[in-house]
């Protein structure tokens, strides 16, 4: 049986194990206050909270994350606070859900806390769908027993001794660190019956996906774990009071329940400390795109998207310049250049159309076309609409239709128009989040990028030169004149003679791309 | 393309899956687990199983079809001997994972979603698999493939010939 005493042994047999073997590798620093930072530039404007141990504690060790105060603020929970008062704190604090919505962890609680029922679960959404997002995949994969722990104290506060942790199959090694933490903290009487010899029980159980986007729903979620088809429930009621089996029913996300111990142990002013007034705490980003350095940043909420990008991911690859930021996956939007210095808060990102979302950050530059992004976007939703409700299931697929039409040069008037007009009763009409924000995507860039649709509505060019059906090869004045383009063209579209310009005829003109490939002094351009 | 599932053949398969079926029937909604372990055992879901699977559990074979289309994961044809999952999220789309696909579409001779019929190779397009750092990716078997160029893939192919 685990006591306080024996946690505090292997705290402290295992530290200075754990200081060594980080001396050694030389990736870190060692605070004064005994915190432990990764060392170097990428991390200097970092502050890491949800990801405070991940590089730094072997995951497939408990002890490690023992020896970093893990599973103190369990401890501390059961033997010296309520239920009541954990909740408390968890309000006091203010941290927001991370999934992507925002909604205060603390009044989640608060609902299943006090409906009475003889069964509740506590559920870890780790169902991380949106692409280009990966937070959670590093927590699970980097630090598994933080959201263990979260879960255990999300348990003891609202009255659950059952939890779940609904994983994407997409993940097989997050799933398999998942499974011998949970194994290891079983062994030591960390989850289980009895834990700490108190009469609190707890007990997880991995679950996993098998490819359905919108099990990232909450209700879909449950409906998956009960064994049916993926799909979002009509809100009647509150999953908080009636959710999983009919039973209330708390889902966090695996990043906020990676902040729940640290809350505990630092107490919910310290958390308020950080980040801005109401959105506390950090948010973690997967910094991704055309960005020099890509990787996960964790950053105070409130720092500017511009700081994120330049200051912390060296700026735009190849040195182009940036177009936009795309935040909150499909269902998020694409933030121009000239709002760069907004404050990342979930206000802030909702007022300019984008949103927060799970925290995928996708830089692009200007060879990225934003029709062309929109269709991508729009592609994935329809791909993954679960069917249930109409106007998703159809619109999105009417949509897609036109973005198509439009990028391979065949938009029309009046395209504009209906991209809005469906976007407007998709989103209005819709059960679930998957929907309601399916046209995101659509209407941000048109917002802020009108006239790159209109360039290829009236003009039939993509001025990001990226829509292949509408790219034009061109020959510049640099050419040489030494007939390789034309000798190699598989339609004998290029003519001219020798030692002078040639040219391409556009009407014959294939879009091979073999001239671009073969010029020796790269004279051949698309435009 | 038809291939047969040979219930001879996988009989002791059956068996230990048989075995799985009786430790977990109790198990509330254990149809997803049960579903994935019958892939991760025969490599896809073969039609014979899931009348097992429908008389074990008494569940309707309509149901269980229902539930197995609707997610993505799920196959009725098996997977090549590799399996060549191509990821085609946001990071791998702007750094070029479609002419990433359409390259291994090429070499290999089948559609994204196919096996060749000698069931040494298929292509399955995967959803953002979160190497986003290492954009475009593509994982064979447990290995991953990153910062991939057009010209890479012959190569790669090759070492599992």
């Amino acid at each position: 049986m685990m006591t306080l005493e024996k946690l505090r042994e292997i705290k402290e047999k295992t530290r200075p194990i754990l200081e060594d073997r980080l001396k050694k590798e030389g990736k870190t620093e060692i605070r004064e206050d005994g915190s432990i930072v990764l060392k170097g530039d990428y991390y200097k404007k970092q502050v890491r909270i949800a990801l405070r141990n991940c590089e730094i504690i072997n995951p497939d060790s408990i002890d490690d994350y023992i020896a970093l105060d893990g599973y103190s603020a369990l401890g501390k929970v059961l033997f010296e606070m309520t239920p009541a008062e954990v909740i408390d704190v968890m309000m006091e604090s203010n941290l927001r859900g991370r999934g992507g919505a925002g909604f205060p962890t603390g009044r989640k609680w608060n609902e299943a806390f006090k409906y009475d029922a003889d069964k509740k679960y506590i559920i870890c959404n780790a169902d991380e769908g949106d692409p280009g997002a990966f937070m959670d995949r590093s927590i699970l994969e980097g630090d598994p027993h933080s959201v263990l722990e979260g879960m255990a104290i999300a348990g003891y506060a609202v009255g659950a001794d059952q939890g779940f942790i609904y994983v994407r199959a997409e993940y097989p090694l997050a799933v398999k660190t998942l499974k011998k933490a949970i194994e290891q903290a079983k062994e030591y009487g960390l989850l289980g019956k009895n834990i700490f010899g108190t009469d609190f029980s707890f007990d997880i159980e991995l679950r996993l996906g098998a490819g359905a986007f919108v099990c990232g729903e909450g209700t879909a979620l449950m409906e998956s774990i009960e064994g049916k088809r993926g799909m979002p429930r009509v809100k009647i009621h509150r999953t908080a009071h009636k959710g999983l089996w009919g039973k209330p029913t708390i889902i966090n996300n695996v990043e906020t329940l990676a902040n729940v111990p640290i809350i505990y142990q630092k107490g919910a002013d310290w958390f308020r400390s950080i980040g801005t007034e109401k959105s506390p705490g950090t948010k973690v980003f997967a910094l991704v795109g055309k960005v020099k350095e890509s990787g996960l940043v964790e950053v105070p909420m409130g720092m500017t998207l511009r700081e994120i990008v330049f200051d912390i991911g060296g700026g735009v690859a190849d040195d182009r310049a940036i177009k936009a930021i795309q935040t909150g996956g499909p269902s998020g939007g694409c933030i121009p250049a000239d709002l760069l210095d907004t404050p990342v808060d979930f206000e802030s990102l909702a007022k300019i159309g984008s949103i927060m979302g799970s925290g995928g950050m996708v830089v692009m530059d200007e060879t990225d076309c934003m029709v062309d992004i929109a269709r991508f976007f729009l592609d994935f939703t329809v791909e993954e609409s679960c069917g249930k409700c109409v106007p998703c299931r159809e619109g999105t697929k009417r949509m897609l239709e036109i973005l198509e039409k439009i990028t391979e040069g065949n938009g029309e008037e009046g395209d504009i128009e209906r991209l809005e007009s469906l976007a407007e009763t998709i989103s209005s009409a819709s059960l679930c989040g998957l929907g309601q924000t399916a046209s995101n995507p659509v209407t941000s860039t048109l917002q802020y990028f009108r006239d790159e649709y209109i360039a290829h509505i009236r003009d039939k060019r993509c001025p990001a030169g990226s829509c292949q059906a509408l790219l034009e090869y061109y020959i510049t004045d640099a050419c040489i004149g030494c007939t390789k383009c034309a000798r190699n063209c598989p339609v004998s579209c290029i003519s001219g003679k020798v030692k002078e310009r040639h040219v391409i005829d556009t009407e014959t003109c294939i879009k091979c791309g073999t001239c671009m490939e073969v010029c020796p002094v790269g004279a051949v351009i698309t435009r | 393309m038809e291939f047969k599932f040979d219930m001879e053949k996988n009989k002791e398969k059956i068996q230990e899956f048989m075995t799985f079926i009786d430790e977990n029937r109790d198990k509330p909604g254990v149809l997803m687990p049960v579903l994935q372990e019958t892939q991760e055992r025969f490599g896809y879901l073969p039609a014979e199983i899931l009348e097992l699977i429908s008389k074990e559990l008494n569940i309707p074979l309509s149901e269980i079809y229902g539930v197995a289309t609707f997610y993505s994961q799920f196959t009725f044809v098996p997977k090549g001997e590799n399996d060549i999952s191509v990821c085609l999220g946001t990071a791998c789309y702007v750094k070029g994972a479609e002419k990433i696909l359409e390259e291994l579409e090429n070499v290999l001779g089948i559609k994204s979603g196919g096996t060749t019929p000698d069931l040494k190779f298929s292509i399955t397009p995967t959803r953002c698999i979160g190497a986003c750092g290492l954009a475009p990716v593509i994982n064979i078997n447990d290995e991953t493939y990153g910062k991939l160029k057009v010209e890479d893939i012959k190569g790669i192919i090759e070492k599992y010939r």
